[in-house]
């Protein structure tokens, strides 16, 4: 579709039973998708949640995406990261690879280009570390696909805008 | 300090009493039995007993809708609180304040599939405005001046407070409202002075204005219809007014060009389509509004004031967007209008107006009444002769009949008119009646029903007659689903399935079997002794009038439909696209 593009949304929300399900009703009773979402207490004294959520859509759909969670009660701020100047995004993902032999070695030789970490090791398989852009892991993930890759575990997105500015 | 020890029960009628309820809409089960107990022991709160719990909620709109209060419902867990769903989501599409209490399980039971329970704010959390379930008896009475404070502020709404047994039962502290205040919950309710000024200078420049004004200037308070009136005053301007906000601007009016929308009237149809600035005030571009959108007023500037920022660009584009209260907006904007000394352009208004009463001159409501067979737009002209004044409050159901209430019955104030809008829920009228009468005991209070509607909380005509509320209700009786069949007639080839009301009950005996008044008119020229008769009986009475079973509801723009691309009258022919057909 015209003008369809991906957006990282940070949200400030009261730490409480059912505020997460708040945000994902809401995206799944409008229609919105979810590509990515992440959550974690980041404000024990204020008992503030941080919510980060990659959507996608048109800007005109992107505007009432924001304006939607932040008319749930629980929601302090919202900001999208994408529009809002330059910002970091991270993912973390931890990826199992069983292979013998060449695909072994060839294995941990990618491994070792990508900075990913082993984190355990048996005879037949490795668990891969690896921190970076969601398209630093895709491309990890696709070389691993020929190498072994048996399971595959990813936090999703956390993005913080640069700059000495909070949310 | 020390702090005011009470029951989980003393502390929610204490609270709904600091909040200023005088009157609450319920139904007792297991799960709130200490609360009822602690009402029998008190007489600040009056409780209404309902026969439904989705006539709770319905009451407790109709009930805020004609106070501008905050209506309250107390139901039981399970299948009191599912029961009372289609009245929360009537309430938040319709932007009403409700508290809707709901007794729960035990806090030890909760997710056991114990007797009763449900995940109440589950179900209810996408139909609510906020909702919260107190596992807490220190939290409670903080969660019930919130509760309050939440369904009023900003654009209103329904909420749920879940209240399991134990903590009805537990004692714990009390807290007043004044100690109480939302940590983070605050809607803008000023309007940037900067897009008023600018929005202003558009307005005093147009040439072919229209305000199209909403259920937000009813809901923002009677000074926002006042601050309108003027505005509207100011400027000589034409004034719309969608189903929602009928009231707000006196339909005896010159200024007034009726309902717009899908049965509104030619004149307000073909004024937004033409307009060169529209002046959208506390409306929400509702599909029933604009139908198809991107044929929707393409000439104009759009400038829309709403306190809900995720109204503006949802489904129309405008030009100036101002977040706020529609009368503190009013009010700054007749502000900059006076100290710019702003004219309205006299000529282009003049010429304006010249083309709007060649549209009015359309007469597009009219209809004949000869014959022997009343027609429903007659009964309703005469209803409106008959009981207009500003101690009139008139309810619907959802219908052929509700937009024909909306087309012919003028009102001159503001919450005299309740109807369900965005929802459409049949079944609305009598209990919103109820709630009305309640809160005016001296009002002539009328639901303008259709036989199948009425069938869907007709077991309210107990608590009517159990509470000596003599309310209304005028049945325009077709002996079908009127609107239904007419969609039907349009867009399926005249196959009327499913939407002939066979079996209908003697609507005159069903008044006596609940101890009220049954009357019936079918001759037009009774139509008149028959509203006299229903005014002067003080107890609750049902009309029984039937009328034409073919007539149909214009002007009317179908579905996927242009503003200008009205039909007037069974000669037109409805040309329905298919992407129209495909539209609700
Ligand atoms: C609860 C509910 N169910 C179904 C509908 C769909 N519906 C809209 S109007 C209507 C027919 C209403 O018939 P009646 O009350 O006799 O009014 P009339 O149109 O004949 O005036 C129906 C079934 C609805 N609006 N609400
Ligand atoms: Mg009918």
């Amino acid at each position: 579709m015209d003008g369809v593009r991906s957006h990282t949304i940070a949200l400030l929300v009261d730490n409480e039973a059912g505020v997460l399900a708040r945000v994902i009703g809401l995206f799944s009773g409008r229609g919105y998708n979810i590509e990515s979402l992440t959550v974690a207490q980041v404000d024990g004294s204020r008992n503030l949640s941080r919510i980060t959520v990659v959507t996608s859509g048109t800007e005109m759909v992107i505007e009432q995406i924001k304006a939607q969670i932040d008319r749930l009660v629980p929601v302090h701020k919202v900001t999208d990261l994408t529009i809002g100047g330059p910002s970091l995004e991270r993912e973390l993902a931890l990826i199992k690879v069983a292979s013998t032999g060449e695909k072994r070695v060839e294995a941990l030789r990618l491994a070792d280009a990508f900075r990913a970490r082993v984190v355990d090791s048996t005879s037949q398989s490795f668990v891969f570390e690896l921190t970076g852009s969601t398209t630093k892991i895709d491309a990890f993930i696709d070389l691993m696909k020929g190498l072994g890759l048996v399971e595959l575990s990813r936090t999703g997105v956390v993005a913080i805008a640069r700059g000495a500015e909070p949310l | 300090m020390a702090q005011l020890q009470m029951t989980g029960a003393e502390i929610v009628l204490k609270a709904l009493a600091d909040q200023g309820v005088d009157t609450i809409f319920g139904y007792p089960g297991g799960a709130v039995l200490p609360i009822y107990d602690a009402l029998f022991k008190q007489n600040n709160i009056r409780h209404v007993l309902v026969r439904h719990e989705q006539g709770a909620a319905h009451a407790a709109e109709g009930y805020a809708r004609s106070t501008g209060k905050p209506g309250v419902l107390l139901v039981t867990s399970g299948p009191g609180a599912t029961n009372a769903v289609t009245g929360l989501t009537d309430a938040l599409m319709d932007s009403i304040p409700i508290v809707c209490l709901t007794g729960q399980v035990a806090t030890h039971l909760i997710g056991n599939d114990a007797f009763q329970e449900a995940d109440t704010v589950g179900i209810t959390r996408p139909c609510t405005k906020h909702n919260w379930l107190v596992k807490d008896i220190n939290d409670l009475a903080r969660v019930m001046h919130e509760a309050f404070y939440v369904c009023k502020a900003g654009r209103p709404g329904p909420v749920v407070v879940d209240l399991p047994k134990d903590i009805q039962l537990q004692t714990g502290p009390y807290v007043p409202p004044t100690q109480v205040q939302h940590k983070s919950y605050r809607p803008q309710i000023k309007g940037d002075l900067n897009k008023i000024r600018e929005a202003v200078e558009l307005i005093a420049n147009a040439k072919r204005p229209i305000f199209y004004t909403g259920g937000g200037v009813i809901n923002s308070g009677p000074a926002a219809s006042q601050l309108l009136r003027e505005f509207a005053r100011l400027t000589g301007y034409p004034v719309t007014s969608t189903l929602m906000g009928l009231g707000a601007f006196p339909a005896s009016d010159g200024q007034f060009l009726g309902m717009l929308g899908m049965h509104g009237t030619y004149e307000a149809n073909n004024a937004m389509h033409d307009c060169d600035v529209m002046i959208n005030i506390g409306a929400r571009f509702d599909d029933r509004i604009t139908g198809r959108v991107t044929a929707f007023s393409p000439g104009s500037k759009k400038i829309h004031v709403d306190i809900d920022p995720s109204s503006i660009n949802k489904n129309i584009r405008v030009d100036i967007g101002i977040v706020g209260d529609v009368a503190h907006v009013l009010e700054d904007m007749i502000k900059v209008w006076k100290s710019k000394v702003y004219r309205p352009d006299k000529e282009a208004l003049g010429e304006w107006w010249k083309q709007i009463e060649t549209w009015r001159g359309r007469n597009c409501l009219r209809y004949r009444q000869t014959g022997d067979i009343i027609k429903p737009q007659y009964a309703l002209q005469r209803l409106f002769e008959l009981t207009k004044g500003p101690n009139t409050y008139i309810t619907t159901e959802v219908g052929q009949h509700q937009m024909w209430a909306a087309q012919f019955y003028g009102f001159d104030e503001p919450n005299r008119w309740m109807t369900s809008g965005g929802l459409g829920t049949m079944g609305y009228g009598l209990p919103a009646a109820i709630g009305v009468q309640v809160a005016h005991p001296d009002a002539l209070v009328i639901d303008v029903a259709g036989e199948a509607s009425i069938l869907m909380n007709i077991q309210e005509m107990s608590t009517a007659v159990q509470h000596r509320l003599p309310v209304k209700i005028f049945i325009l009786n077709n002996e079908y689903m009127g609107m239904v069949r007419q969609w039907q007639e349009l867009l399926h080839g005249g196959r009327y399935s499913e939407s002939y009301m066979n079996s209908l009950p003697d609507f005159v005996k069903l008044a006596e079997a609940f101890g009220a008044v049954g009357l019936r008119v079918s001759d037009p020229t009774k139509v008149d002794d028959t509203i006299r008769e229903m005014v002067d009986i003080k107890r609750p009475v049902i009309v029984d009038c039937l009328v034409d079973k073919n007539e149909n509801c214009f002007p009317m723009v179908p579905s996927g439909a242009a503003h200008n691309e009205m039909l007037l009258g069974p000669e037109d022919q409805a040309n329905v696209s298919e992407a129209g057909a495909a539209l609700v």
